[in-house]
């Protein structure tokens, strides 16, 4: 009999493993496969550029290819300066503050702060020629930067400083008879060196992203599916699909990795049930910089210092800037961990000129909204940049110094190092007050990470969060989660409950094995 | 003068011993989900666990329909007759040898404390766990999925009562084991559950359920 009951036991067990094992059916190869064909297409451009006879001649500027290229594509040029990527700035709501004009031209981040007064530097990442601090025609066609995303030569490059004029060296003949459709690296030159260098600003944008290996970006690997930026960033008239929260503020318009994959993409239901409330991004980025480092924090208030009255610089082992006297001290890391945040697709700025009333913690750039209650929101990985960086605490304001100048004696502060010249300046040139202190303040800025996807098997654990110690979500408190969360009371009461039941069986049955001995030994008294 | 009379039916055996598989497998993957100690990972204990957790819903349905097409639910019912007698036994008579209070016969098989506690269980303890481990199971997030017609906002509650009812059911078990060897001798009680049979007295024995043969095993 017990051999009987020994064997229902393990038969169970049996079944209950090969249940398990059996309920693993293949849902997601079919819509993989799908996506790999889809994506193995090679593009076949409809013209070659080079047999147009407009192309033939000497180009002797960069406006003279735009004109070039508006002559046919004669309504494109509408599009491009509709373009975020053109006016630097859109109208976004923003919550609690109404309809704004937001963008690089009155947005301020914490690195190189602000992009006014310093135009001619910045514009560098323009998609236009000939911007400075005196202004920028907008309105003028020519002055849009076709080749700067169009360039299948990888030749074209901008100069510095020149306020988006490129290197006036280049063949611009060959440049504009190859031009198409974008690749990493045109879109790369700007974004993956956002911030003034290599993965300055995004962590998972970097040089790494030119030529990756599946380690690195799982879609744009170079030994993999080689996708390009605009496979997902999808472009229509210009429009290009994608946000970034740096500066957007509505949940528009933006590219989710459900587009492709769908929400229930995994085999496992419990895994598709955490897509309501947890991105893609989360689980499938466990680190970010992967190759190359990112900023993490930035001190513009050790900025300034002198060797022999001379500007200088420390590196660390992998060659990063870790002081520089034109921008202060920064730490640097790789392969990091993102925080983790809700995020519900809206975000809302600091602006410039916004006063800032709580100066106990640090000022939050662009806070990312969401949280548990909010159907809308996703637990998504994000950068944490930290700054210190200079703030007038009389008007209660962020200060924009005046950084670039391409001469001394202006005020900026990267000829003249003088924090008082280079705020007066700036903040006149913002248009904003100045009450001539200069004190630092600490800020946060936050870099959704989307980018840098990898393979399933290296992506994050059930058990990276759900988990009572050093927990990826620790800092999300305001829901309970399964291995990571219990209640203090409820543990008390059981644990105790159990202990108790040990305690009573222990005091009952040494009374048992007492009593008992005592009755044998009665027994053998009677006799 | 005693005999042995088939006090557990098969399917009673099954089940009990079924249940008791399930709820030592459940209790041990759940309490790793809880966080307690790490043994098959996270991910495999919550995937056997939901396993399990299926199997014991299939038996107690089964079980219920036993219960009520035999009668034997009627055991369950709870009574005050001999419950102070039984106490006083388990506290007091057991030490001086005193006979058990309430004589067991097919027709009762459970003294009155075994009567309340079982009782407790059926439908207290083992209802709870069961709705609040399929709300937990069924559970997504606000607003979606199979129960959103409950709109539950937070996992929270259901957790916390599935965590507290669990300490409770392993207490229980912790119990139970103690005291079935309280029976006639250490293991008569375990060796009933096994076989079906147990030494019962003579008097009041249903005849049909006797067995004559000593030889049952």
């Amino acid at each position: 009999m017990k051999k009987i009951i020994g064997s229902i036991g393990v038969i169970i067990l049996v079944l209950v493993v090969a249940v398990g094992t059996l309920t693993t059916n293949n849902i997601e190869e079919t819509t993989l496969d799908k996506l790999k064909e889809e994506f193995s297409d090679e593009h076949i451009p409809s013209v070659d550029h080079s047999k147009f006879a407009q192309l033939q001649k000497d180009f002797d500027s960069p406006s003279a290819v735009t004109e070039e290229c508006i002559a046919c594509h004669n309504k494109r040029h509408e599009e491009v300066m509709q373009s975020n990527h053109w006016n630097w700035e859109r109208e976004e709501y923003i919550e609690g503050r109404g309809i704004v004009s937001i963008g690089k031209k009155n947005a301020m981040n914490n690195f190189c702060i602000g992009t006014q007064g310093n135009e001619k530097s910045c514009a560098k990442c323009h998609i236009g020629y000939g911007m400075d601090e005196k202004g920028f025609s907008f309105t003028d066609a020519n002055n849009i930067d076709c080749l700067v995303c169009h360039d299948n030569t990888e030749t074209y490059a901008k100069a510095p400083n020149q306020g988006g004029d490129p290197l006036l060296t280049l063949d611009f003949n060959n440049i504009a008879q190859n031009v198409g459709k974008p690749k990493r690296t045109n879109c790369g030159v700007c974004h993956f060196f956002g911030g003034g260098g290599d993965n300055v600003k995004h962590g998972d944008l970097s040089s790494a992203m030119f030529d990756p290996s599946s380690d690195v970006d799982i879609h744009m690997a170079v030994d993999g599916m080689d996708m390009q930026c605009i496979s997902c960033h999808e472009t229509n008239q210009h429009v290009i699909a994608g946000k970034m929260y740096s500066l957007s503020s509505m949940n528009s318009n933006r590219v989710f990795c459900e587009d492709c994959h769908t929400e229930t993409p995994h085999e496992n239901e419990i895994l598709n049930e955490h897509t309501l409330k947890v991105a893609c991004q989360t689980c499938h980025i466990p680190v970010y910089a992967k190759e190359r480092s990112t900023k993490m924090r930035w001190d513009w208030s050790k900025a300034g210092k002198l060797k022999n009255g001379e500007a200088y610089h420390e590196e660390d082992s992998l060659g990063n800037h870790t002081y520089l006297s034109i921008k202060g001290s920064f730490v640097w890391e790789r392969k990091v961990t993102p925080e983790y945040q809700w995020f519900n697709g809206t975000a809302s700025h600091y602006l410039e000129g916004d006063e800032i009333n709580d100066t106990t913690k640090a000022v939050v750039m662009n806070e990312l909204h969401g949280k548990y209650s909010d159907s809308e929101s996703k637990i998504i990985p994000v950068k944490v940049h930290r700054a210190i960086q200079p703030y007038d605490p009389i008007n209660k304001i962020l200060i924009q110094p005046k950084l670039y100048s391409d001469k001394k004696g202006e005020g900026a502060f990267w000829k003249d190092f003088n924090w008082e010249t280079a705020s007066e300046q700036g903040m006149k040139e913002a248009g904003l007050p100045f009450s001539g202190e200069i004190t630092f303040i600490n800020t946060e800025m936050n870099w959704p990470i989307n980018h840098q996807v990898s393979s399933a098997e290296n992506s994050v654990q059930c058990s990276d969060c759900h988990t009572r110690e050093n927990s990826r979500l620790a800092k999300l408190n305001d829901f309970y989660m399964p291995g990571r969360d219990y209640s203090k009371i409820i543990d008390f009461i059981g644990i105790w409950n159990i202990l108790l039941a040990f305690v009573g069986i222990a005091i009952h049955g040494s009374f048992r094995i007492i009593a008992s001995k005592k009755l044998k030994n009665g027994v053998k008294n009677n006799d | 003068m005693t005999k042995k009379v088939y006090v557990y039916r098969a399917f009673e055996r099954f089940w009990h011993w079924m249940q008791a598989i399930l709820i030592i497998f459940l209790a041990f993957s759940g309490f790793e989900i809880h966080g307690s100690y790490s043994f098959f990972g996270f991910e495999e204990a919550v995937h056997y666990h939901n396993i399990a957790a299926y199997l014991f819903i299939v038996l107690i349905v089964f079980a219920i329909f036993w219960h009520f097409t035999t009668g034997e639910w009627k055991q369950y019912i709870p009574t005050y007759k001999n419950l102070v007698k039984q106490m006083r036994y388990y506290l007091w008579g057991m030490f001086k040898n005193e006979p058990h209070p309430t004589k067991k016969t097919v027709l009762r098989k459970l003294n009155p404390m075994q009567k309340l506690t079982y009782f407790g269980l059926k439908v207290l303890v083992i209802p709870i766990m069961v709705s609040s481990g399929i709300l937990y199971m069924l559970y997504r997030y606000p607003q979606s999925h199979e129960i959103k017609y409950l709109n539950i906002d937070s996992l929270e509650i259901i957790a916390l009562v599935h965590t507290l009812a669990a300490f409770f059911l392993v207490s229980f078990v912790v119990v139970h084991l103690y005291l079935i060897t309280t029976g006639e001798t250490l293991t008569s009680n375990l060796k009933a559950m096994f076989t079906g049979y147990e030494e019962l007295e003579d008097d009041d024995v249903d005849v049909k359920n006797t067995k004559e043969n000593n030889n049952a095993n």
